[in-house]
């Protein structure tokens, strides 16, 4: 019998021929990644039973990411601690203050592979299913356990197949697919599950839009998000990983638990309204929503091709009054990227703030959180009640593009009208 | 192992991020525990009392992979929790920090401050106020190892003693 991505990896990292969903397997990690929120915790767990290395220090990468710029003197001296036990460790991969987020670092850094097991201490460590990696995310005991063992228990999932179909209209992007699907199959579909994301729709899009689905498949329940390994994937590793990457992905008589079809063509911008991803709106159907702050950022959507796509949108245009525009390039490398390019000059232009890479508002850790009463709307992942500062807030999500024609508007607004 | 307790009861879609809310998450744990849950329930961090059971709608936990969700219902005294269904990564953080989540697609008749037992490893509820008992998935064993040592940690450090 066939398997599919996540029973092949875990076949091949528990030393099994084959494995079937609902089985108990040990499995090696070939990375575990832990940052300023839950690296320290981890390695303080350790330190306090006697504990003082790790498995493989070169299978952990550590992200400063969460909290910075440090904004309080208390911030400033957890992150003291998060580099002394790097160093402690013997962490080669740390990546401090001002690289970027996780989710974009280790894609870009070349630390994710397709066929890859990998561990994080985030929920959105299931954006590396994009290449093709079974990637999923833990709390910080089980990354302490799991960076000293160099293993971890899982239980196999059920694959859920989700067939995209159709190419996606101007002003349409791989976020309003997700909210789509979030939309029509809710929170919990895919709840301890993997998902394959598939068909000519999954295969059109680029890396970036794929990480956008696989990190935003945690919303859904999954505990792995993933698009099989193409020759898109190939050229997208080629300059970062001296590895040799080949194309991977489920046997053709793979067995999935459900499959889903979803017509990519006719779908319109989506819009997710308080207080939770799957509450799912066509733009057609939103109706009049003022916002005063719009965000694009976060590790869903801040990538250089989603600053592009807002860039177009809100070229030689400004920012309403009365509504900020937050941006937050995803990395270092996205920043230089959107500067060579015009890009960030553009968004400047329109009235954007621009803050340094990192999570920003989106966990409420850093810059940007919304007050009582505000409407915001951003690219972001969750929009939970008191997620993003205040729990009195009304948080919407949407992709970069909707979210640059609702700051044009000051309320919520259809960017495909932007596009002419 | 049985456990008796008073039911806090919660709907569906109980998130991480309204157990342990981020703008607390750099406090201690006793402060950020004072915010559990209370966008959903005020006074559910000042009233609960050790040996409490949350009783709760499907996918409790949904959300982040913060392990102080776990932490900080162990920290008040939730004995246990029971749903139809858990977000999956703050099922493991619950057995890691010695709390148990019990799968039981029957919660329905069960009701805020009705008293309950739950036989951890037989699989069963009993609601004490209704007589009626329910069937559980029972714990898996490796699950059960966790919760007697009281967490992942404990259980790492008793077996590098043994």
């Amino acid at each position: 019998m066939g398997m599919t991505m996540a029973e092949k990896i875990l076949a091949s990292h528990s030393g099994r021929e084959s494995v079937s969903p609902g089985e108990y397997v040990t499995a090696e990690i070939d990375v575990m990644m832990g940052n300023d929120i839950t690296f320290a915790d981890a390695c303080r767990n350790l330190v306090d039973i006697g504990l003082t290395s790790f498995a493989d220090p070169d299978k952990v990468v550590v992200c400063n990411d969460h909290r910075i710029p440090a904004m309080t003197a208390r911030d400033a001296e957890l992150q003291t601690r998060l580099r002394e036990y790097a160093a402690q460790f013997g962490v080669k991969y740390f990546y401090d203050a001002g690289v970027g987020i996780e989710h974009t670092v280790l894609p870009e850094k070349g630390h994710a592979h397709p066929g890859h097991l990998i561990i994080g201490a985030d929920s959105h460590t299931t954006t590396y299913g994009a290449l093709a990696a079974a990637a999923t995310g833990m709390g910080a005991s089980e990354l302490a356990y799991s960076m000293y063992k160099g293993s971890n228990w899982f239980q196999v999932p059920e694959t859920i197949n989700f067939v995209l179909e159709g190419d996606l209209a101007a002003g349409v992007s791989s976020k309003d697919v997700m909210l789509a699907l979030l939309g029509k199959h809710t929170a919990d579909k895919a709840q301890y599950m993997s998902i394959e994301f598939t068909g000519s729709g999954a295969a059109a899009m680029s890396v970036e839009a794929r990480m956008t689905m696989s990190n935003i498949g945690v919303e859904m329940g999954a505990k792995f998000a993933m698009f099989a390994a193409d020759d898109k994937t190939i050229a997208y590793l080629a300059t970062r990983t001296d590895a040799k990457i080949e194309h991977f992905g489920p046997d053709a008589d793979a067995v999935y638990v459900e499959t889903h079809h979803m017509d990519c063509a006719n779908l319109e911008p989506q819009v997710a309204f308080p207080h939770n991803p799957d509450n799912v709106k066509s733009i057609s159907e939103v109706g009049d929503v003022p916002v005063q702050q719009a965000f694009i950022g976060s590790c869903t959507n801040s990538r250089t091709e989603d600053l592009e796509r807002a860039a177009v949108i809100l070229r030689g245009r400004k920012v309403a009054p009365g509504t900020r525009l937050l941006v937050i390039p995803s990395s270092q490398e996205v920043m230089m990227n959107v500067t060579k390019s015009g890009v960030l000059n553009d968004l400047v232009q329109a009235g954007a703030m621009i803050a340094p890479p990192g999570c920003g508002p989106c966990g409420g850790g850093s810059t940007g959180v919304l007050g009582a009463g505000e409407n915001g709307i951003a690219s972001t992942n969750r929009n939970f009640k008191g997620r993003m500062g205040s729990p009195d807030a009304f948080n919407h999500l949407a992709s970069p593009e909707t979210v640059a024609a609702s700051a044009i508007e000051g309320k919520i607004a259809d960017p495909r009208k932007y596009l002419n | 192992m049985t456990l008796t307790g008073r039911v806090w009861r919660f709907g569906d879609d109980v998130n991480t991020d309204v157990i342990a809310p981020g703008i607390y998450m750099k406090s201690p744990l006793q402060e950020l525990a004072e915010h559990c849950l209370e966008s959903v329930d005020a006074s559910f961090a000042s009233s609960v009392q050790s040996g409490d059971i949350i009783v709760s709608g499907k996918n409790f936990g949904m959300g982040s992979s913060r392990e102080q969700a776990a932490q900080v219902l162990e920290h008040l005294g939730v004995a246990a929790v029971i749903a139809p269904s858990f977000g999956g990564i703050f099922y493991r953080n619950a057995f890691n920090w010695g709390l148990p989540a019990i799968v039981c697609a029957a919660v329905n008749g069960i009701e805020m401050s009705q008293r309950i037992e739950v036989d951890l490893a037989g699989g069963s509820i009993t609601n004490l106020d209704s007589g009626i008992s329910v069937a559980s998935d029972a714990i898996p064993d490796h699950l059960m190892g966790l919760i007697d040592a009281g967490g992942l940690v404990p259980y790492l450090e008793k077996k590098l003693k043994d």
